[in-house]
């Protein structure tokens, strides 16, 4: 690409919507009582409603409903009283009934938001114009076959999966705000714990639009969706490449065409799959099969009661009540098991900050090193305490600290069983100490000096000291205690 | 004894007492159908050693000297439109020619529960669209009263069979007059419940908001047995009502003194036979000897009837229909090269003429920028017509009307004239949209000896009336 990035920023601006798919992770399917489950053996999970045999008819799983309330919420929406579920007609392979039950004019929930930080810092609210319920389709395998050439399978097991549509505002400006945006939403979904968002497994999809419009400018560009975004780096990148890609055209005095592109991840590109000069007519109609959707005040009162607290307030909470730094809180709380985990273990631990710096220090750091999740982790939040808690009890310096860490990680040990094992033999014989400061304190004249002309701070230099003397192992609490008389006298 | 035209009470009465077997009632039903159909058309399929089998069943339970469940032994037969488990079902159409049912419909599973004996499967117009039951893809139905004429439609096979004595009673399906018209056409009794009084489930659909299962038999007490066993909530119908479900036989006999009747002007205009007109003026005299008091009522939106009916229907007919598309369970067109050739071939090659004309109608109606003129407009129509009985049932127990506008047809006579054939359900379709309970009975014949039919229709889950009223005019001479 020839054009530079803050090229295409100075001139255009992009605005870009977002379409997410969210599958609800209900025991059993929106309209029928299949288990709702991923990895089957192909069409086991089936019956004739969701085969869309003749005469079957749909039946609303109440679960789903529940979650899709509850993501509704979490996600700022306004939840209608009524709904309607309307059909949307068009033939495919895995559609088996050639319509699928989704809900078109008067949706689950309306008018919510998603909170970002722009590049340039402030905090922006990303529009969520609804999130609708609707039924997943099945998949056509056109490859892995032996007369793949000739055949495409059709695997009816994720037909009916409930889904919640949650499509945004146009607008999101920036491929990063749009990183964010999913990974909020993301977060809020795991948090409500309505969906397990793996997007391997297809239970959390995006398509993006975007289009370019010339600064300053009102009315609205071109706009080309993007498919096949498979993670939210790829969305990040395939906008990122989208961007360029229309900013060159118009900036050579040419046009967009309306069309849908396929993200190449490969190469970073995306590539035209159908363009939309005939756009499809889905007939919606009112589903006659299922009566209105009510959710009255009270039951949304009810669902709302269930909601957990959500990442950001926790966030907050964490900043306030343990004196975190945002960037500490933010990834304490990356998921909520983590910050569970970590406040079940902050409530007891002597310094809830020294135990946050530990996660993030030293548990966080081999994790990462190792390529392990914290769930599988050796050292696991208890044992982690401990550790904080040694620290802050001097009981262990901070260099003994990472030995024992060290020590848990190769031997595939908790904390608390490395603590056991590897204790140091601490001196806390105060003649032992005594002589090792006395002979710090005879080598260093001119740090003495400095120390007793004001320079107080100088005092980590002579624990320093010290602790290189000991090995390690003098109990600092004992050291500074005489240190500090000594260096009176 | 002569075992062709027994009612429910009779059948049951022979099987409980074992009279009769449940095997000879059956094995004479099954001898009948096979010496009478071929002229008759009615059977697409006879299950003949499932019923031999069932039959053996019950009789084991009356040897015990158990009490028999509700409908022992009664011969019944079950329109195509209903899925049964195991046996080949069509809904009239050859794109099912080799479907086999996988499950059965809540009525077919109650009816089977309550004892009945199916003999097998039913003749009607394709996916239940037509009104002379010539629109069926393996053959047509002739009126046993009279083989030059139709049987009615869609359920014209299910009416015939209960003229022709090959069944005690059968189960139709009715979504703009498919029970009641063929059987005013056939000279019995055919019931259409309130909308959601029974399940849907397993009824081979055509238009959801209009589609009703119900009864056909010889008399009201047959319709109210087996209206007692088919209704009442499903779990499985979303759209079936949890409303309690009276005991429809004890309505049959008391007493209708004092029943407020309405009589629509707009129902008995223009185009209205005059023997049928005069048949069920005698009735309506008779009702007045019997203390009913007869008042002319308004239903104002009533010429709006049938384009409202053929817009609603069609359209859910379009998505309905969808499903059957080549990829599963239906006949795959063969040659086809892509996937969109697959999809128009194996549905022109399915499909006949008028399922064909309906879809299509159906896809225009609801397609972007006529929605509104069509779709919408007949929702706001149809919500006028169901204000229209609500206001004469604030004053009346019940609506009398004719059924048809005249007797029975020839075969042929209106095949070429869809419009024609569409206004034979001017009477019947505006039930369907407003979702109220009728009844079809038989009103006397005409000079021809062809049956005439008169029409009751009742306030929303009040089928009560319905067949007490009915019954009265029944049993009045």
């Amino acid at each position: 690409m020839a054009t530079a990035a803050n090229d295409v920023s100075t001139k255009y601006e992009a605005v870009i919507g977002l379409e997410v798919h969210v599958q609800l992770l209900t025991k059993t399917k929106i309209f029928c009582g299949c288990p709702n489950h991923f990895g089957s053996e192909p069409n086991s999970n089936v019956c004739p409603v969701c085969l869309g045999m003749p005469g079957a008819l749909p039946v609303l799983n109440q679960q789903a409903v529940e979650f899709a309330v509850k993501a509704s919420q979490a996600l700022n929406l306004v939840v209608n009283e009524t709904s309607i579920f309307a059909r949307k007609n068009y033939f495919y392979p895995d559609l088996p009934k050639g319509y699928q039950i989704s809900q078109f004019d008067k949706p689950l929930a309306e008018r919510g938001w998603i909170e970002v930080t722009t590049a340039e810092g402030a905090l922006k609210r990303i529009g969520i114009t609804r999130l609708h319920m609707e039924e997943d389709a099945g998949k056509s395998m056109h490859e892995g076959f032996a007369d793949s050439d000739a055949k495409t399978y059709v695997d009816l097991n994720r037909t009916g999966t409930p889904l919640a549509e949650i499509v945004s505002e146009p607008e999101i400006s920036t491929p990063d705000e749009a990183w964010q945006y999913l990974t909020k939403l993301r977060e809020i979904m795991l948090y409500t714990e309505v969906s397990d968002c793996n997007m391997e497994e297809g239970s959390l999809r995006c398509d993006a639009n975007v289009s370019l419009r010339p600064r300053g400018q009102k009315a609205l560009g071109t706009k080309v969706e993007v498919k096949n975004l498979n993670s939210f780096r790829f969305v990040k990148q395939a906008l990122e490449y989208e961007i360029e890609r229309q900013a060159e055209a118009l900036g050579e005095g040419g046009t967009i065409q309306q069309e849908t592109r396929l993200y190449n991840p490969g190469e970073g590109r995306t590539y035209t799959m159908r363009t939309k000069e005939r756009a499809h007519d889905y007939r919606y109609f009112p589903e006659p099969d299922l009566l209105p959707l009510i959710v009255t005040a009270e039951r949304q009162a009810a669902i709302r009661a269930t909601l957990p607290e959500l990442p950001e307030a926790k966030r907050a909470r964490l900043i306030a009540e343990y004196g975190l730094s945002a960037g500490d809180a933010a990834t304490l709380t990356a998921t909520r098991e983590r910050a569970d985990l970590f406040e079940t273990e902050a409530k007891l631990a002597k310094s809830p900050k020294r135990l946050a710096n530990i996660v993030l220090s030293e548990l966080q750091g081999r994790l990462k090193a190792a390529e392990i999740e914290l769930e599988d982790s050796p050292v696991t939040l208890a044992g982690a305490r401990l550790a904080a808690d040694l620290v802050e009890e001097g009981k262990i310096s901070s260099k003994i600290l990472k030995e024992l860490f060290d020590h848990a990680f190769e031997q595939k040990l908790d904390f608390p069983a490395i603590y056991e094992k590897e204790k140091p033999q601490q001196i806390t014989d105060s003649a032992e100490i005594e002589k090792m400061i006395d002979e710090v304190i005879a080598a260093s004249p001119k740090q003495v000096e400095q120390y007793k002309a004001g320079k107080t701070t100088m005092i980590g230099f002579f624990v320093g000291q010290i602790m290189k003397a000991s090995k390690g192992k003098a109990n600092p609490a004992v050291v500074n205690e005489i240190l500090v008389k000594k260096l009176s006298e | 004894m002569n075992l062709d035209l027994l009612t429910i009470e009779e059948a049951r009465g022979l099987v409980q007492s074992r009279e009769v077997s449940a095997t000879a009632l059956t094995e004479a039903h099954l001898a009948r159908i096979a010496e009478k159909d071929g002229e008759i058309g009615a059977f697409l399929t006879v299950t003949r050693e499932p019923a031999l089998a069932k039959a053996a069943a019950i009789d084991r339970l009356a040897e015990k000297g158990d009490p028999l469940p509700p409908l022992a032994g009664v011969p019944v037969a079950l329109k195509d439109v209903l899925m049964t488990r195991g046996v080949r079902t069509t809904a009239g159409s050859k794109f099912l020619d080799h479907f086999v049912a996988p499950y059965d419909a809540t009525a077919v599973s109650r009816l089977e529960a309550a004892g009945a004996i199916s003999l097998g499967k039913l003749n009607c117009d394709e996916f239940a669209m037509g009104s002379s039951n010539e629109n069926s893809a393996f053959k047509p139905v002739r009126n046993p009263r009279d083989t030059t004429r139709v049987p009615g439609g869609s359920s014209g096979g299910a009416a015939a069979a209960v003229a022709a004595g090959f069944a005690v009673a059968t189960l139709g399906s009715d979504t703009g007059g498919s029970i009641r018209q063929p059987a005013a056409f056939c000279g019995v009794v055919g019931m259409l419940p309130t909308y959601g009084r029974v399940s849907r489930y397993g009824l081979i659909a055509f238009a959801s908001s209009l589609d009703h299962v119900g009864p056909l038999t010889r008399t009201v007490k047959d319709a109210a047995l087996l209206l007692e066993v088919i209704a009442g909530r499903d779990a499985q119908d979303s759209t079936s009502a949890d409303v309690p479900v009276a005991a429809y036989s004890a309505e049959c006999g008391r007493d209708v003194k004092g029943l407020r009747i309405g009589i629509p002007r707009e129902y008995f205009a223009e185009g209205l036979d005059a023997e049928i007109r005069a048949a069920i003026e005698r009735k309506l005299d008779a009702l007045r000897g019997l203390g009913c008091e007869i008042v002319s009522v308004s239903l104002p939106h009533t010429e709006y009837a049938i384009p409202v009916y053929y817009i609603v229907a069609t359209a859910e007919a379009s998505a309905n229909l969808a499903r059957f598309d080549g990829v599963r369970y239906t006949s795959r067109a063969e040659h086809a090269k892509t996937l969109a050739e697959m999809y128009r071939l194996s549905r022109s090659e399915g499909f006949g003429a008028e399922v064909k004309r309906r879809i299509l109608l159906g896809t225009y109606v609801l397609s972007a920028g006529y929605y509104d003129a069509y779709y919408r407009k007949a929702q706001q129509v149809r919500t006028l017509l169901t204000r229209d009985f609500q206001n004469v049932f604030t004053n009346v127990d019940a609506v009398i009307t004719p059924v048809t506008p005249t007797a029975a047809f020839k075969l042929g006579e209106k095949t070429g004239d869809p419009m024609e054939m569409y206004l034979s359900d001017i009477y019947t379709v505006t039930a369907n949209l407003v979702g109220v309970p009728g009844i079809s009975l038989p009103c006397g014949t005409n000079k021809e000896g062809l049956p005439l039919g008169i029409q009751i229709l009742g306030k929303h889950f009040d089928e009560a009336t319905v067949l007490r009223l009915a019954h009265a005019v029944e049993q009045v001479k």
